[in-house]
């Protein structure tokens, strides 16, 4: 192997090694319009701040079919205090909401699961409204090797 | 054979928490795919859950094409008496079941 072919080599790799970085760095509000207006759909006007929510997803799934997925949300279950909804939605599924869920001050626990179908590998966000007129979300990346939704019926 | 599997216990304490679990079997199809000849498969799900207690509803779900097939959905609530939860699924082309389960409250 000669010098030039090393350089070569070195510059390449700093190249795609410099792509990789720039991909994650991507900031994290750089979601789709449509999961954007999906979301706009639900919380309106208001500020939807980072916490509360635990989203409990499989990061690497080999079935997009049947997602087992579970949100709970850190809150009192009170007549005062209490989680009034859990919003899901996804990011690149042919429509962005997955399912609504209504609570009352009496379930006790707020916590939700659904088996959920994933078209691609996508940022899946749970958002909960609480009774104080507040929003909390939480978002996980999850990793699809077979898609669902989109193959051919027989 | 039921369409419904419904898991709620049968006894609890008074003032405890318990977990519902709630299976309906439906084939949720999602309206996005094609037959081989190019035509799209109708949309066919269920739009629409919600459980009662005693006739007061405690939980509501809607639901789109990306809930999995046979919806599985589980949730908690607590109990302060005895009495019956009622289950009730809603979707597309008149679908429309219910279930029922009493739990006894000590």
């Amino acid at each position: 192997m000669t010098n030039s072919d090393h350089a070569t080599r070195r510059t390449f790799l700093s190249l795609t090694g410099g792509a990789a970085v720039l991909v994650i760095v991507r900031p994290a509000d750089a979601t789709p319009a449509m999961l954007q207006a999906a979301i706009r759909n639900v919380v309106g006007e208001a500020n939807v701040l980072i916490g509360k929510v635990k989203l409990d997803i499989p990061p690497l799934v080999e079935n997009g079919n049947t997602v087992p997925m579970t949100v709970s949300v850190t809150s009192p279950m009170t007549a005062d205090e209490y989680v009034k909804s859990i919003h899901i939605f996804n990011e690149k599924n042919p429509q962005p909401n997955i399912g609504n869920f209504y609570l009352t001050p009496r379930a006790g626990r707020a916590q939700v699961s659904a088996r959920i179908r994933l078209a691609d590998s996508q940022k899946v966000t749970a958002i909960a409204r609480l009774s104080d007129g507040t929003f909390w979300s939480a978002t996980a990346d999850v990793v699809v090797t077979l898609a669902a939704c989109t193959e051919e019926a027989i | 054979m039921p369409s419904a599997l419904i898991n709620v216990p049968a006894k609890a304490r008074r003032g405890s928490v318990i977990e519902i679990k709630t299976l309906m079997s439906h084939i949720m199809e999602t309206g996005y795919r094609h037959t081989a000849s190019g035509d799209v498969v109708p949309r066919d799900i269920i739009t629409s859950f919600t459980c009662r207690f005693n006739g007061t509803e405690i939980f509501r779900a809607d639901l789109y094409p990306a809930i999995a097939a046979n919806p599985f959905i589980t949730f908690f609530t607590t109990v302060t008496e005895s009495g019956k939860f009622e289950f009730e699924w809603i979707g597309d082309k008149g679908f429309s079941e219910t279930a029922q389960a009493s739990i006894t409250v000590e």
